[in-house]
Order: structure tokens, then sequence, then C-alpha cells
């Protein structure tokens, strides 16, 4: 018998509220039934989106980013086809910006997995020396993000694509489907979705159209973490908090890696810091930390009051900027 | 920056807290001015659910009084809407307390967005119905309460809002209270679908009852919003339903392992139990319920897991493992409620393909019972809900169905399971969901029949059985004299309706020349019928109508409309037996 908690009917009762507390609110009719923890409910649900893509489309891909949800993304994608090994290959779009450690981190993953990695570079916009100082960060992304993941897309022709986006993570991702259309240039049409009804999804495509896939598009950043926490998910060192080299500038702290271009005069400083989301090294910014644990990010996470994405500063270029990189195909 | 150490966390107590929480998931609905998104952001913002940043982004924006923040404007996500100051899509949103983890469909509520209604639906086991207090029941909340109902969400809670413009009256709330449960047992009659209706004066702009219990009105002893949402029992299936497993995937590692991967759509599944393999009828036992952690002793739903038989039997995607005492009906008729979601509207007769469960069958929609009217102008406190008599249904227009399936599927009534009752319609051309369906009553098909048709040859000739689930008809021959517009219109209804045709014209002359062509042309038909063929074989002459001949049977079009031409040699399909389904009793061979 596994660990699944499953709780049986007398624990189901709702916690005694404290001494002063309201009277609860009286209760409708209740059916037999037992009840499963939101993340094993959370869990049943991916599962059933990763098997009906699998199933449904012709050649799938799992996009791995080497961040947290990706490494819950891969977990759940183990547990879907258990005890047969992962059927679709792992594609990482690399920019060329990646901190060290995640590239590392990557390429072990996958091994253990057992699971085929490709990885795509927009390889003549890196030699071309594409940066986000140079250019904006905007027109920055497009090359080396989203250029790059519609050309491995369409170079070995996937139909289908799973992200580990998350509805809760940004305005316009709330609106996504869970099967996101894409059309022949792998473009989003938030005016003009397909409805989505029960767990019914529609995978009907013409040739050269494509369908992302988000089976996380119901976690949120606390279950997420939780479920690092329960299943002992490997995750980057990058997340935990230590000692790092740092270039502060005002309240940002600026990690160092081979891109950065530091202002005449700058010198870096030892903070006790990590990153909570993993991009490229030189738009992601660090905070202040001392979680150096799953429990304690999970902690620091209870007393956050700024959203995870608050420290990417690709989101913040211009009002609904997230909805204008999707529609032009981003993740 | 939080020290660690002064708070004493425990990731163990917290985790167990975590633990004891399940997952609620509630739909709003609501227009423009009725105060929805108010109402969603004020409940995000009371249980701290948005951070800093996120209020920070929005403040001094928006429609509200200088110094107060515009709660709608923390969910409404897309830049039109944001331009044009309305909602146009579902949103989802997420939040929790201290007792559950909530899940909110946010969804517009014009008559236009019926559609997105049923979508946030359709996994509600909540919803929350908006009232302007001043303004009492409108269509809109009618729409609303049908398509909850229909949809078959169990709990409706009436928020009656703006209570602070409406003096806080008492009267004012008990006699929209009276208005709206009258409405609702109407409802419910016409849908079959009875559902718990809770009412609650709230103001979302001040924040009475949505959160926090109001001092603005003593008569009102009830529970906030929040406490009935906290304290809503989950409207998960119940364990003792019989169970229902839908096989996605047939997981065979090596030649030791053969495990079917799906979820538990409803009851339990333990090792042991006896189960039936649908729509073949084929039986086993439960050997083994395996999982990434581990076997399991028992699983119910909602989990995700792979099931080892005691014996190989053939199952593949697609299939319905449910419990041997309590099997679903396999059935190639149904009766269902349709929601239209499409701009082109419904055809009649045409082929769309059907998503049930984890398998897509071919499928047409042979008759429309009616069309339940919600749209604004009627009257939204009548006494009954009028059904009218409809040729089609367009964009956001419900009505009730019967399809006829080209192969069987194994389904239960949506009023008794919500996801093997189930199914969308989508467009083999144009690939757009343009239906949800809820089936109402389905054809029990006797087993024998559905277990003959079923044995797919994998050698051999293939046979008419095979040819009439590819493509929905029997071979034949149909004779078209007259006009040849009209012609033309038969030939382009019936592929477009997805059925293979052959067209032949008669040749035109006289002499032994002309006798041989016509017996070449008659054998010709003839082979292509056997091989399961429409064969039309076409006259031309001056007549302004179109005499059709099937078999015994003939009808004449006088007509070019495409619907009426398919209704009517629809009608001759039918007599003259092309369309008999190879499994029915009265099929000749």
């Amino acid at each position: 018998m596994s660990v699944l908690d499953i709780f049986p009917e007398s624990s189901s009762q709702p916690v005694a509220p404290p001494a002063g507390a309201p009277e609860p609110a009286p209760r409708l009719s209740q059916p037999r039934l037992s009840r499963l923890s939101h993340l094993r409910q959370l869990e049943a649900e991916s599962i059933h989106i990763l098997r009906e893509v699998a199933s449904e489309f012709e050649r799938p891909v799992m996009l791995y980013s080497i961040g947290k949800d990706s490494s819950v993304m891969l977990r759940l994608a183990q547990k879907a086809f258990y005890p047969a090994p992962i059927p679709f290959p792992l594609l990482h779009i690399d920019t060329g910006f990646k901190f060290r450690e995640m590239i590392e981190f990557r390429d072990n993953m996958a091994r253990e997995v057992g699971a085929e990695l490709l990885v795509w570079r927009n390889e003549p916009a890196i030699a071309a020396g594409t940066n986000p100082i140079a250019l904006d960060t905007k027109r920055c992304c497009g090359l080396l993000k989203t250029q790059a993941l519609l050309d491995g897309l369409r170079h070995y022709n996937f139909d289908a694509a799973f992200g580990g986006a998350r509805r809760d993570e940004e305005k316009s991702r709330a609106k996504e489907r869970i099967y996101s259309f894409r059309d022949g240039a792998g473009q989003w049409d938030p005016k003009n979705q397909r409805p989505e009804l029960w767990n019914l999804y529609n995978a009907r495509i013409h040739p050269g159209e494509s369908i992302r896939v988000f089976p996380l598009s119901n976690w949120t950043e606390m279950d997420v973490w939780q479920y690092i926490h329960e299943e002992k998910i490997p995750v980057v060192d990058l997340y935990f908090a230590k000692e790092r080299p740092m270039y502060v500038r005002g309240e940002s702290l600026l990690p160092i890696e081979q891109s950065f271009v530091a202002l005449p005069g700058e010198k870096p400083r030892m903070v006790k810091s990590r990153l909570r989301s993993l991009g490229c090294s030189p738009c992601t910014g660090a905070i202040r930390s001392d979680a150096g644990t799953i429990p304690e990010i999970i902690a620091e996470l209870l007393s956050f009051r700024s959203s995870e994405r608050a420290n990417r500063v690709i989101d913040h270029d211009q009002e609904g900027s997230m909805e204008l990189k999707k529609r032009e195909g981003y993740f | 920056m939080t020290t660690l150490a002064e708070n004493k966390f425990s990731i163990d107590d917290f985790m167990a807290a975590e633990r004891a929480k399940d997952l609620l998931r509630f739909s709003t609905a609501g227009s423009v001015d009725d105060g929805k998104s108010t109402l969603i952001g004020r409940l995000l913002y009371d249980t701290q659910s948005v951070y800093e940043d996120q209020v920070r982004s929005i403040e001094g924006k928006g429609t509200t009084a200088p110094g107060q923040i515009d709660f709608a404007l923390l969910t409404d996500g897309l830049r039109a809407e944001r331009e044009q100051g309305i909602t146009i899509d579902v949103a989802y949103r997420y939040f929790s307390t201290a007792r559950r983890k909530f899940i909110i469909a946010d969804t517009p509520g014009h008559e236009q967005y019926t559609r997105n209604m049923a979508t946030g639906s359709s996994t509600a086991d909540a919803t929350i119905v908006l009232i302007d207090a001043s303004k009492g029941v409108l269509p809109q909340s009618r729409r609303h309460a049908y398509i909850a109902s229909l949809l078959r969400v169990r709990y409706v809670l009436v928020a009656v809002n703006k209570m602070d413009l409406a003096g806080y009256s008492e009267e004012r709330f008990g006699a929209i209270k009276a208005d709206f449960s009258a409405l609702l047992d109407q409802i419910a009659a016409d849908t079959g679908n009875p559902v718990e209706a809770r009412f609650i004066p709230v103001s979302a702009l001040a924040g009475d009852n949505v959160v926090h219990r109001s001092e603005a009105m003593p008569w009102y002893s009830g529970p906030s919003l929040l406490e009935l949402l906290e304290s809503l029992p989950p409207a998960q299936q119940s364990n003792s339903a019989p169970l229902r497993f839908a096989v996605q995937r047939v997981l065979r590692p090596d030649a030791s392992f053969r495990g079917f991967a799906g979820q538990v759509a409803s009851g339990t599944v333990r090792p042991g139990d006896a189960i039936t393999a649908l729509p073949s009828g084929r039986t086993a036992r439960i050997a083994r319920i395996v999982t990434f952690d581990g076997d399991l002793e028992q699983a119910h739903a909602p989990l995700s897991v792979t099931l080892v038989l005691d014996r190989e039997i053939d199952i593949s995607r697609g299939d319905l493992i449910v419990s041997s005492d309590a099997p679903a009906t396999v059935a190639t008729e149904i009766e269902a409620s349709l929601v239209w979601m499409d701009a082109q509207e419904l055809a009649p007769n045409r082929r769309y393909l059907l998503k049930h469960a984890s398998h897509v069958v071919p499928a047409v929609v042979a008759r429309i019972h009616h069309r339940v009217p919600l749209e604004s102008q009627s009257d939204p406190t009548a006494q009954s809900l009028a059904h009218t008599e409809a040729t089609t249904l367009g964009m956001n227009q419900i009505g009730v169905v019967s399809l006829r399936l080209l192969r069987p599927i194994a389904v239960d009534r949506y009023g008794d399971n919500r996801l093997t009752g189930a199914f969308i319609l989508i467009d083999q051309a144009s690939n757009s969901t343009v239906a949800a369906g809820m089936i109402r009553a389905a054809v029990a098909l006797p087993q024998s029949q559905a277990a003959q048709l079923l044995q797919t040859a994998i050698t051999g000739p293939v046979t008419s059985r095979e040819r009439f689930v590819r493509w929905g008809h029997r071979g034949g021959v149909l004779a078209l004299t007259g006009s040849i517009a009209i012609a033309d219109q038969v030939e382009r209804v019936l592929f477009q309706e997805g059925m293979v045709t052959l067209r032949l014209e008669t040749p035109a002359g006289e002499g032994a020349h002309f006798r041989e062509e016509a017996a070449s042309l008659d054998q010709t038909a003839h082979c292509a019928a056997q091989a399961g063929l429409l064969v039309l074989i076409v006259t031309a002459s001056d007549e302004r109508s179109l005499i059709v001949h099937a078999a015994d049977h003939q009808a004449t079009l006088s007509t070019e409309d495409p619907q009426r031409i398919s209704t009517e040699i629809h009608a001759l399909l039918t007599e003259a037996g092309m369309l008999a389904q190879p499994w029915r009793p009265d099929y000749e061979i």
C-alpha cells in the first residue's frame, strides 16, 4: 500500500473553530464519500492530461525548462506511464544565457529519468551576439526563446508540446486553455479559443497546426513547492539560499554569470540570496533569503507579499506584455 | 524577510494541515455592471490571495473613486477586456483558506457567452449567481441558473449584491429570494436536475457578507459567502457509485506486463473485483492496481491509476471498464441536451465527431426535438419554460436532440454520471468544438448485437458491417431523373454529410451501342453499390423537379434548399433501408 493520502470519512470533518469564532455555517446534505487531498486531485488531473496527449497526438514533446515546474511535470510524466518509460522526448530551448548549474542539472536529470533530451538553440542569433542589453528584453526573448521554440518544434515536426506554465502566474495565463491551440505560425488567438468542458479535450488539428498543453494549469506556486517536498523531487541548487556574489542595484540583486555587464566602478558583494524563478541570467534577479531547504522555502513563501514573476524583468516591459508575447508564439 | 527561527515553523504540522484541505471548484457568471469581478476581487483581496505587486499594478486605475481599489481590475486579464471594460473569456483563479483550496472559473454573463458559462459550469461543484438587489431577477440570472442546473452544478449560491444601494432592505432580499426560488423549481422540472440553493445578501463593494459577516444587516444571521463556500460538502462522485474507468492507454513495457492506464471516473476499484470491458462485454477480474508509488489496495475517483487484469482480454483505448454488477449502457442511439458553441449552426444529418470519455466516434444529429429559449426578451418570471420547435441550433442556443452514432459506445445518463454522461461534438472540417452534450437517454443495444458488430476481422475481405462503421450507410443505387441543378445539390448534400458517393450520367442516344453502354453502366453501379458506395445515376431533363428512386421507394424534390433536400433524402434512404444499422434486429444483408 502506498502513502497516497486517502482520507477516510471520519477525518473529513472540518477542524473545530477557535473559541470566539462565529458559529460555523449550517451544513448541507453530506454524501458518503472519502476525500482526496488537493495535491492528489491535482496530480490525478495532470496524469490524465499527460496520458490523453500521449495517446492522441503523433509527435508530442515535453518542453523542459529545468525550473521547479518542469521538475514537477517530469515527475508526473514518470508516474503517468509507469512502469513503461516516458513515451516522448524532452526539449530544452537553450538561450545560451542559462545558469551553469541549470545545464548540469538538466543533463543529470535526463540521464536519471532515462528520457531522450533534445536541445535547440537559435544559433544564428546567438552567433550574432543577441543579448538583452544591446537589444531590449522583448526583442531578445523574441529571438532566443520564441523564435528558437518555433524553429525547434518545426524542425522535429512536433504536433503537441507540454509546457509547465500555470494559470496563477500571470493574468493572461489565467485565460489559457489546458489544450492551447496554435495556428501554423505557432500563434495564440486569445479571443478565439476552443471551449474546454469536463475532461474532454479536442485534439484535432490540421497539418502544420499544433497544441501547447499545460498539465499544471490548475497548480499554484505553493502547490508546486508542497509537491516537491512531499515527493522529494530534486530541484536546481539556485533555488536554495547561499552566500553568492551579486551586483546590488537598488533593491535588485543581479547574479554574476559570464554574460553580465557591470556598470563602471560596480563591484560584486556576497549576499545570502536565492532565485525564486529560473530564467536567463541577465534577466533574472535574485532575492535576499535565508531559505536553504524546501521547508524553509515554503515558510518563506507564506510570508511573501510579492508574486513570483515580480523579479522577472521580461513581464513588465509594458501593460499586457506576456499576452503579446504569447500571441507571437511564446509559451 | 521572515526570520524562520522566530516563527517556529514546523513543516510537518503545516503539511498535515494542508493535506486535510480538499479542493472545491466553483464558477461565477455576471455581466459588466452587476459587480461580479468586484466580488471575486474582494474574495481574493480579503483572503490575502493577491500579492502587493499585483495590487500596486492596479492602484489608481479603473473606475472607482480616488483612493479606492477597483477590484475588478485584479481579474480582467486580456488587453481587449481592459480596453473595452468587459470580460470576454473564462478565467481561472486560485485561492485558499485554512479549510480549503478553491478554483474559480470566472465567466462572462452576457447572452453571447452562454458557451463560456457552460464551460465554467462543467467542472464546478458550486456556482455563484449574482443578482443586483436594485434590479431583481433578470433574464441573465435565469440563463445562468438554467445552465448550472443543466450542467448539474450541485450548489447554487445566490449572492444578492448591492444591498448597500437597496438600503440593506430585508423585504427586498425576501422578494428576490421568493422570485428566484420559484424560478429554480421551474428550471429543475425542465432539466430534471434539482439544485440546492442558498441566498446571501451582500455588498461586494463594501465587503458586506463576502468574507466577513456584516453588521449592516442584523436581520440576516446566516454565513458569509466565504463561510458557505468553506462548508459545502465536496460534490465529488460518491464512492459507492458504480465503477467507471475509461482506458486512456495500454501500457506494455515488456512481454510480462500489460496494464490499462486511466482515471477512475466514479466508484471504487479493488483487486478481485469483477469487471466488464464495454462495449465488447468481455469480463475479467482486477489483479493489481499499479502506480509509480506502489500497488494500491483500492482506488476511487478521481485517482489516475493503471489496472492489471487476471487474464488476457482484448481491451484498447476508448473502452470503458465498468463494474460487472452495474454496467453502463451500450448504445448507438442517444438523446441528449446540446449547448451549441459555434458560429456555424448545427447541420442535421451531417457527420460530426463525438468525443466521449477516451474515444471519438462519428455521429449525426438525426432529430432536433426542441429548443429552450433563454433569450433576453423572454419573460424571466413566466410560469414555465416554453419550448420551441427548431430545425437547427445556433451559437449559444440550447436544445434537446437525438443522435445516431456510427459505432456503439458505453454511456450513462448525465444525471447519473457527470463524466460518462457527457460528450463534445467536433466539426470534422474546421476541427472546432461545436457543442457540449449531456446524455438524457440511450437506447440499449443487446449485448449479442454489440459483440457481433465489434468483431473486427483483421484478415479476410472487408465486410459490409465494417464499411457501415466507416461510412455510416450501406451501398445502394439512387436513380435521379429531372432537374440537373437539384441533382447537383443532392450529390453535394450527401458528400458534405460524409457519405461515399459515385455519380454516373446515363448516356444519351439510341441503338445497340447505347444499349451496351447502358448495360455497362448498370453493371458498374451494381458493383459500386456492392462495395458500399451510394451510386447516383443522373438522367437530366428539362423538368423543374427531380424524381429520386431508391429500391422500391421514390421521392420528388422541387427545391434546391440544402436543408430540405437533406431531410427528404434522409427519409428516402431510411425507407429504402440504406441507413439501417447492421447491428439492429431489422437489418437485412
